[in-house]
């Protein structure tokens, strides 16, 4: 150990240790770092008085503020719900129809529709609604189960093909090929029937064939010329619309195997007045239908 | 010859438990894993019945010279594992840029491939950097050899063996979920023996020692060895499912299992991270700049207020959650008073440079310890802000954070050690002098241009990603989707893997650098500065001639 010297280039005396070669000057500590240090203690103890901070046996220290982030977000959302309270009551009170028929709740309905979907629905739907393979563009007016406002609130209320939901849409295509109900052969003549009436092959020999397997299998569904049929949520299948895919490897699988596209019953995962909104958001995107002429129904009786 | 025997058996017990375990494995991880150590043990005992006498080397050397062997393998295996968790990163942030790039593979997704970069990074090639610094600074410091040669030859190559259980576990699947601490139990059982041998060694080492005090450095150490070894094995409390499988449960349940691993997972950024490379920052600069220590008060000032402080603020990773409000404010303030004491190793080693300043001008190691020191203080500041409350609600969750850790990795861990590696490396193989300096400078601009871009864009993404999540329209719904953030950063995703591309580029420079070196090779290059010269104006004034 070497005695204290002067450091020639600063003029500050050493410590006097030297390891290595490594030797240590006696610097002060750099004032702005020494009271800056303690002015991070001073607001510690101060922000520690204020908040919730030092644990007891059973508790902690509340802090003179009373200031608790259960208690913050408890107030936030008290004055989020007494804000929209009144509107959420009115729409609560009426049907989706007679929101519709609103223009002041409709707009309402439709903004908070739009919260609710870029939440609950983008992951399928997509963030335009465009949708992507099985499942379906709700921007277009091509509807498999209904386009208009309360069959559309129907269909998100109980799903498609929800397990365990009685009210559930419910239908099932068999599986012409892979049950054997049509050989290969036949699966592909009318595929070619479909191609043909969708405007995509000109008529063949095949599809003449696959036009005779189609009135015999398919017509209860998707009608006879194609049209789809909305009481089993069966696409219409002479337009250029398709779910799956209307290309000839697509067509053969979908009639092989069938679909079963499921969507959950939202009914059981959201407030009534969130599906309300969905549905008014849903029907305002461009392809929602006016309700039947029929009689708008009652969704007590709908739901049978 | 007996001990050679000894040896021997002891190598066909291990193997034999290892084959053992391997066939009576109830996963196939497990079984993959014991195949492994089965292979350590076969390599083990290839080389013992080989007749390399290890004991020759170990047990009678030049007493009059330092054990440097195991500092010359660490340091190759810092550039080797820096490599490639570079690597792993580049290709985990062009998978987030271009999500195919998973392969749809499960070994390559990017929920495997991301903890294989965090752990190369810091376990791999930042954990092998302080070793192999610890064993030369503490050799040094204290001018003794190292204790127990056996051991710390022993704990440089079971620290290797953890790195490639950890590794091939990760793309295996085989985690514990806890960030930072994924490896399972049985691995953690082994780091854990090798930690003790390594304390064991360090500590040795310091009471052998001849000078009379213990240098600043080893503190450093001594607490970043002292701690990791705490946290570690309160973070890994598990019970194994099966004592031949993979997997196990950890004691502590629920928030208090959050708090434990985030005390944890702060910490290993505080003693490993922090306390760790500033043992390295305390012997090098002063080396490198060859001045003294600015000042042994604030060093022992801040060294104690560091180690003091730093293991309460772990909270803050909690902030908003389910962890009781006084915990969060505890984590908050005990951050915020951190800073100082974080900030007095920046002062500490640029202060180091008074005297010798021009130096950052003319050498390029020190030029990239300055950097250092400046990503050190920059990342040691903007992590108190994050942890304040009203800062965090935005930031947390986001790619600041992201940012945060990088410029604090890529700056601070990254630059001290590179320039570390290449202090060492013409002393440790005897080289005149590095095999090029000015690819040190390239160096230097590659990795610094490279983190600006990766910074800049994480902070960039950070704040946008934060203020489109709390987005609200006037009827108080949310605005923006979830995917449709995801689609706003991705520029930014792009310009981040940039910056890892410049970086990893960098650090290609510094292998070929360092293995020339190694090699014994000087690049023929002009010196990097040189005062101006003009051989017309070196003349003597001469009267003009007269004329006759």
């Amino acid at each position: 150990m070497s005695k204290p010297k002067i450091d020639d280039a600063t003029g500050v005396e050493t410590v006097g240790h030297e390891w290595d070669g490594i030797e240590e000057l006696n610097n002060p500590l750099p004032r702005w770092w020494l009271w800056t240090f303690y002015a991070t203690i001073v607001f510690a103890i101060a922000y520690c008085v204020v908040y919730p901070a030092w644990p007891l046996l059973d508790r902690a220290t509340a802090g003179t503020f009373g200031w608790t982030s259960r208690g913050d977000l408890d107030h936030e959302m008290k004055a989020e719900a007494s804000r929209r309270a009144g509107l959420l009551a009115e729409l609560d009170k009426r049907t989706v129809e007679q929101i519709a028929a609103d223009p002041r709740l409709r707009r309402a309905a439709i903004d908070g529709g739009r919260a609710a979907f870029k939440v609950n629905c983008i992951q399928c739907h997509g963030n335009g609604a465009a949708g992507s393979a099985g499942y379906p563009n709700l921007n277009d007016d091509d509807w498999l189960w209904g386009g208009d406002v309360a069959t559309i609130h129907q269909t998100l209320l109980h799903g498609v093909r929800q397990p365990g939901d009685d009210a559930t849409r419910m239908s099932q295509m068999p599986a012409f090929g892979r049950d054997g109900i049509l050989t290969p052969a036949q699966v592909q003549d009318v595929v070619s029937h479909v191609r043909v009436i969708s405007g995509q092959e000109k008529p063949s020999g095949s599809s003449q064939r696959g036009a005779e397997i189609f009135a015999a299998n398919c017509v209860a569904c998707h009608g006879a010329a194609g049209e789809g049929g909305r009481a089993f949520g069966a696409p219409k299948l002479n337009d250029a619309i398709w779910l799956y895919g209307g290309d000839r490897k697509a067509l053969t699988q979908t009639v092989t195997n069938a679909r079963y596209g499921v969507m959950p019953a939202w009914g059981s995962r959201l407030d009534p007045v969130t599906v309300k909104m969905l549905a008014t958001y849903v029907h305002s995107l461009g392809g929602g239908e006016e309700a039947p002429a029929s009689a708008a129904p009652d969704p007590a009786t709908a739901a049978n | 010859m007996e001990l050679a025997l000894s040896r021997t058996g002891l190598w066909l017990v291990a193997l034999l438990i290892a084959v053992a375990a391997c066939a009576a494995a109830v996963d196939a991880g497990f079984a993959i894993h014991m195949g492994i150590v089965a292979l350590a043990c076969i390599i083990g005992l290839v080389v013992t019945l080989r007749g390399v006498d290890l004991s020759k080397a170990i047990m009678a050397p030049d007493q009059g010279r330092y054990d440097d062997d195991v500092i010359r393998w660490g340091v190759i295996a810092t550039v080797f594992w820096g490599m490639a968790g570079f690597v792993a990163g580049l290709v985990i942030a062009l998978q987030l840029a271009l999500p195919v790039l998973n392969l749809g593979l499960e070994w390559t997704a990017f929920g495997r491939l991301r903890p294989l970069h965090t752990s190369a990074v810091i376990f791999a090639f930042g954990g092998n950097a302080l070793i192999a610094t610890s064993f030369y600074v503490v050799q040094r410091t204290c001018r003794a050899r190292l204790a127990f040669p056996g051991l710390a030859r022993f704990v440089f190559w079971g620290y290797q063996l953890f790195i490639v259980l950890a590794a091939t576990g990760y793309l295996l699947g085989i985690t514990q979920g806890k960030e930072y601490a994924e490896p399972e139990w049985y691995v953690d059982l082994w780091l854990t023996v090798v930690w003790v041998a390594y304390l064991a060694v360090f500590v040795g080492t310091i009471v052998r020692r001849t000078e009379p005090h213990i240098y600043v450095a080893n503190w450093f150490y001594l607490s970043f060895i002292v701690t990791v070894a705490m946290l570690h094995i309160v973070n890994n409390l598990n019970w194994p499912v099966s004592f031949v499988g993979s997997r196990s449960y950890p004691i502590f349940a629920g928030v208090q299992g959050a708090l434990v691993q985030w005390w944890y997972g702060h910490n290993a950024v505080g003693f490993f991270l922090t306390a760790g490379f500033l043992a390295m920052m305390y012997y090098f600069v002063p080396k490198q700049a060859e001045r003294p220590v600015f000042s042994y008060r604030l060093s022992i000032i801040h060294f104690w207020a560091l180690i003091f402080l730093y293991i309460w603020a772990g909270p803050h990773h909690l902030h908003y959650t389910a962890l009781p409000d006084w915990a969060q404010t505890l984590g908050m303030v005990f951050s915020v008073m951190l800073w100082m004491p974080s900030w007095g190793g920046m002062i500490n080693g640029l202060m180091t440079l008074n005297g010798a300043w021009d130096k950052v001008r003319t050498d390029p190691i020190i030029r990239m310890m300055v950097m250092a020191l400046a990503f050190y203080g920059m990342s040691t500041f903007e992590g108190p802000m994050m942890s304040i409350k009203s800062v965090n609600s935005l930031s947390h969750y986001t790619d600041w954070t992201i940012g945060h850790v990088h410029s604090g990795a890529l700056g601070w861990n990254g630059m001290i050690t590179f320039s570390c590696v290449y202090y060492l490396v013409p002393r440790l193989w005897n080289r005149e002098r590095l095999y090029s300096l000015r690819m040190v400078n390239w160096h230097f601009w590659l990795a610094t241009v490279g983190i600006v871009f990766y910074a800049a864009s994480m902070w960039v993404a950070g704040i946008t990603q934060g203020l489109m999540w709390r987005e609200y329209g006037a009827d108080g719904y949310l605005v923006n989707s979830f995917a449709e953030t995801v689609l706003a950063l991705k520029p930014m995703f792009f310009l981040r893997a940039f910056g890892g591309l410049l970086y990893l580029a960098g650090a290609v420079v510094m292998t070929v650098n360092v293995w020339r070196t190694i090699l014994g090779h000087l690049r023929a290059e002009p010196a990097m500065s040189d005062a101006a010269f003009d051989p017309e104006k070196d003349r003597p004034i001469v009267a003009a001639p007269q004329a006759a």
